[in-house]
């Protein structure tokens, strides 16, 4: 009597079994079956309601309408806009919109998130207190609260055009907006802007330069000094022989309002501030884990290697934290980014005013509209995530970790 | 040699007092040791004591001395009649407080909202402490029975039938919508040749499955009939319901094993029927107040309160989509919970204002409070659904091993093992969480519900109270309340963070 080698199971039912039931196996599959059964069932009575509803409202499905005459005035755009363009243009000037308070939110936010972190690291017993209560302050106040408060309260409590509070007869901040002085192109600005350009190359050869004399030759060169000046020099040597590269154009008052000059809008304005203001809240509690979650020992070991208290920081303490303040840091600056649709709320001609706002109310289209919409903020979410991870996975990289 | 006498050790005279150590403890130790310990200190100081000066003396002067505490309308806040810088104008805030707090909820039933506040919170106060006993009855109670409760309150309106109708025509109106959806398919599979066939014979099967189920469910709808034809519909469902609901648990509980559970589940059904003889549900119950007058507060708390309860399952199904084997419902989760989450949330609000009406049948009319509903739960939703993934991701494989080797289910590992730990490992992000719902309730106002924030800026609007600091005084109230919450959730969660970790603390 012999035993006979029994047949190894037939692979490709279980791989099969593996790939479309996961680890329930037939009864992953068959719940699967059912779930898109339900789906199906549930995307039929939408679509079915949908053209029914469409149709009792005289609607016609579909991105026609984009371009169809908008016929309705922004009061901000940043290219040039009139009412007779279509609804692409409108889109566009949305997106631009978002886009400006988004990046000049992010700009501010860290900035200030930056000095309220560090105002609450410091030893100062007061300041650190400062710096908590204004986290703690700002952080449990709705953001719309706060930009309702700048818009209703603060902004519009300021006085007319004639009795603007000025600072030093340029700068003119009133119910109408901030009024700054305008820059007029002059014939110096191409060869400015090429004197700049030349600074910025020597000085990222320069720092080459100097990072490859460290590791060749092991010789630390000085190099702030002649960044210092090429930044400096060149421009103003273009100034002097080609003339201003611009002039600015003082606003003056005439009559009832101000001439010359540009007008930032006092929605911008309540917007940014809020947006700013509280997001910082946000980003100084991210700096300061990413700062306390590196060890002591990090800073003693480095000060005990004979470098100074700045270079410590900014070759040991700093890249260690920031990779724990990189993926929050990232979620914040998309927070702000989405919070920026908070905008309708106060009139400023972002994305979601502009678009969702008047022109769905105009048109009607709102599953397209809405559909556009998301889509545009998904799109900005996914593009700034990959922007973020690609700058950690970097800086990773150089870690070596 | 000199002898060594004892007296060479021992000092002749007294020792000078050496002066006290320098204070590090109170407040003379800590201006000392943290403020004016060194010229930067010195400076910083200086900057901090300038930021204080500039910002909380003038807000204190501005909510308390120069306020003004009485009067009329606005007359009595306008400094030529006070005869001093006027600040804060508190008789507004009286004059609008029930607006602020009530909307337009009618006068004479605003004892509902107030009584809907007291119920919350007596039942939400032991939930909070943690040494008080019987939390799952407690619990049960808040998160089931005090909505419900809550809506006949706030809402009104009383019950048609319960039940045994309820279920009876939510089945009828599914097979209706099987027998349309298989009639589709038929009629879609017509015209085209092959796939057309296929489609043809899809729609059939739809088809009779409707007819079939129509069938089952056909005694079902005659009961629903007779009870609609007897006098007491709603007493003579729920005593069926209760019957047919306690012979289930009995049977499928096991017996006389799952006592305990009957004895709750008719306990349950009591309890159903006293509330609804208290408040007279099967009489049309109390006088209906249409959603569009509510307003201010209320819309507030209800929204995030019915946010949070919704976000919660919401959350932990997304999780587990997110976590499971199963590929579909995987992708699915993935897709929902990042769709979402990549989205401002004023796009979901005005997605379930302005779609969700087209997605629904044309005489179903769904209300404006209902549509912000659905909006706000399912965004918190999916970002719960992340916080609940993180503490899933907590627990070691080890604890769902020890349950498969003791042969419990998918669902009883889940549910009695990973799950508990799972929460318990982020009550913190989920307070946080709520803390954002809380505020990001603000929104509805853009939706045109009048929340707090809504009910604030409708009462600025108002020329009776129009002075210069009026919208200061109204922001800095609301902002008190909405402070009030965030910060005392924010507290409450740092401290159910301790008690969680005091097993770590060593």
């Amino acid at each position: 009597m012999s035993i006979e080698a029994r047949l190894p199971p037939p692979q490709y039912a279980l791989r099969l079994k593996r790939v479309l039931g996961g680890k329930a196996g037939w009864n992953g599959i068959i719940l699967q079956i059912l779930f898109v059964a339900a789906l199906a069932w549930f995307g039929y009575e939408i679509v079915a309601n949908v053209r029914t509803n469409l149709a009792a409202q005289r609607i016609t499905s579909g991105f026609g309408f984009l371009n169809n005459t908008a016929g309705f005035d922004v009061n901000q755009t940043l290219i040039s806009y009139s009412g007779s363009d279509s609804y692409t243009r409108v889109l566009i000037v949305g997106i631009l919109n978002t886009l400006l308070v988004s990046v000049i939110g992010i700009v501010l936010a860290t900035i200030l998130g930056l000095m309220i972190a560090l105002g609450r690291l410091s030893p100062n017993g007061l300041l650190s207190r400062v710096a908590g209560t204004y986290v703690e302050l700002i952080r449990n106040l709705p953001l719309l609260f706060q930009i309702t408060f700048w818009y209703l309260a603060v902004l519009a409590a300021l006085p007319g055009p004639r009795q603007s509070i000025s600072v030093a007869s340029t700068f003119y901040l009133n119910n109408r907006g901030f009024i700054v002085p305008r820059p007029v192109e002059e014939p110096g600005l191409m060869p400015f802007l090429i004197a700049l350009g030349v600074a910025i190359v020597a000085c990222i050869g320069l720092r080459y330069y100097a990072r490859r004399e460290l590791f060749v030759r092991g010789h630390a060169m000085r190099i702030w000094p002649y960044v210092l000046g090429l930044l400096i020099g060149l421009p103003v040597m273009s100034m002097l022989v080609f003339g201003a590269p611009v002039v600015f154009e003082v606003p003056v008052l005439k009559g009832f309002n101000f001439a010359g000059g540009s007008r930032i809008i006092p929605e911008f304005v309540a917007l940014t501030l809020a947006l700013s203001m509280y997001t910082a809240s946000f980003i100084a509690e991210v700096v300061r884990g990413g700062i306390l979650s590196v060890h002591k020992g990090q800073m003693e070991a480095g000060l005990s290697l004979g470098l100074s208290r700045g270079t410590v920081l900014r070759l040991i303490v700093v890249p260690q934290a920031l990779r724990v303040i990189l993926p929050p840091l990232t979620n914040q600056y998309l927070n702000l980014t989405k919070n920026s649709s908070l905008a309708v709320a106060i009139g400023y001609p972002d994305l979601v005013s502009v678009f969702a706002g008047t022109t769905m109310s105009q048109t009607g289209q709102a599953i397209e509209i809405i559909g556009i919409t998301m889509g545009v903020y998904l799109a900005l979410s996914l593009i700034t995530s990959a922007i973020m991870s690609f700058y950690s996975w970097r800086l990773g990289k150089r870690l070596g970790a | 040699m000199t002898d060594i006498t004892a007296s060479n050790f021992i000092r002749q005279d007294l020792a000078g007092e050496r002066p006290a150590p320098i204070k590090t403890t109170g407040f003379v130790g800590f201006v000392r040791t943290q403020l004016l310990n060194s010229p930067t200190n010195v400076l910083l100081t200086l900057l901090s004591a300038l930021l204080i000066w500039f910002t909380v003396i003038p807000a204190l002067q501005f909510l308390l001395v120069d306020a003004v505490w009485v009067g009329k309308d606005r007359e009595a806040c306008l400094a030529q009649n006070a005869g001093h810088p006027v600040g804060a104008c508190w008789p507004y805030i009286t004059a609008k407080f029930n607006q602020l707090m009530y909307g337009f909820y009618p006068e004479a039933e605003r004892w509902r909202v107030d009584l809907t506040y007291v119920l919350s919170v007596v039942l939400l106060v032991p939930l909070l402490i943690p040494r008080l006993p019987a939390k799952g009855l407690n619990a049960g109670i808040f998160f089931f029975a005090l909505p419900v409760v809550a809506f006949f309150l706030l809402y009104g309106g009383g019950l048609e039938g319960f039940g045994v109708s309820w279920t009876a025509s939510a089945l009828s109106v599914f097979t209706d919508s099987i027998d349309t959806a298989g009639n589709a398919l038929v009629r879609a599979g017509a015209n085209v040749p092959v796939v057309g066939m296929l489609f043809w014979l899809l729609g059939k099967l739809v088809v009779l499955i409707g007819t079939v189920a129509s069938l089952v469910i056909w005694p079902l709808l005659w009961i629903r009939d007779q009870l609609q034809a007897s006098h007491q519909p709603v007493w003579i469902d729920l005593a069926l319901t209760a019957i047919v609901v306690t012979g289930l648990v009995f049977f499928l509980g096991g017996g006389a094993r799952a006592l305990r559970t009957v004895v709750g589940t008719a306990a349950t059904f009591v309890g159903i029927a006293i509330v609804i003889a208290i408040m007279g549900l099967d009489r049309h119950g109390l006088a209906i107040v249409d959603t569009r007058l509510w307003g201010g507060m209320l819309v507030t708390l209800v929204v995030s309160v019915i946010g949070i309860v919704a976000s919660m399952p919401i959350g932990i199904a997304l999780a587990l989509g997110r976590r499971s084997t199963i590929p579909l419902i995987r992708f699915f989760s993935i897709a929902f919970i990042e769709l979402v989450r990549g989205v401002p949330l004023i796009t979901v609000l005005f997605f379930a204002t302005y779609m969700l009406p087209l997605f629904l049948p044309g005489n179903m009319r769904i209300d404006g409070l209902v549509r912000a509903l659905v909006g706000v739960a399912l965004f918190s939703g999916a970002y719960m659904a992340e916080v609940i993934r993180g503490g899933l991701q907590a627990i070691p494989r080890g604890q769902g091993e020890a349950a498969s080797a003791l042969g419990l289910s998918w669902w009883k590992t889940t549910s009695f093992i990973v799950l508990p730990q799972a929460l318990r490992h982020v009550i913190p992000g989920i307070v946080n969480s709520f803390i954002s719902l809380f505020k990001d309730t603000s929104l509805v106002s853009i939706v045109a519900l009048f929340d707090l924030l809504g009910s604030l800026k409708a009462s600025l609007a108002d020329p009776v109270w129009a002075t210069p600091t009026t919208a200061f005084t109204g922001f800095a109230f609301t902002g008190m309340i909405y402070f009030a919450f965030c910060f005392g959730m924010s507290r409450y969660s740092l401290l159910v963070e301790r008690r969680l970790n005091a097993h770590r603390r060593n």
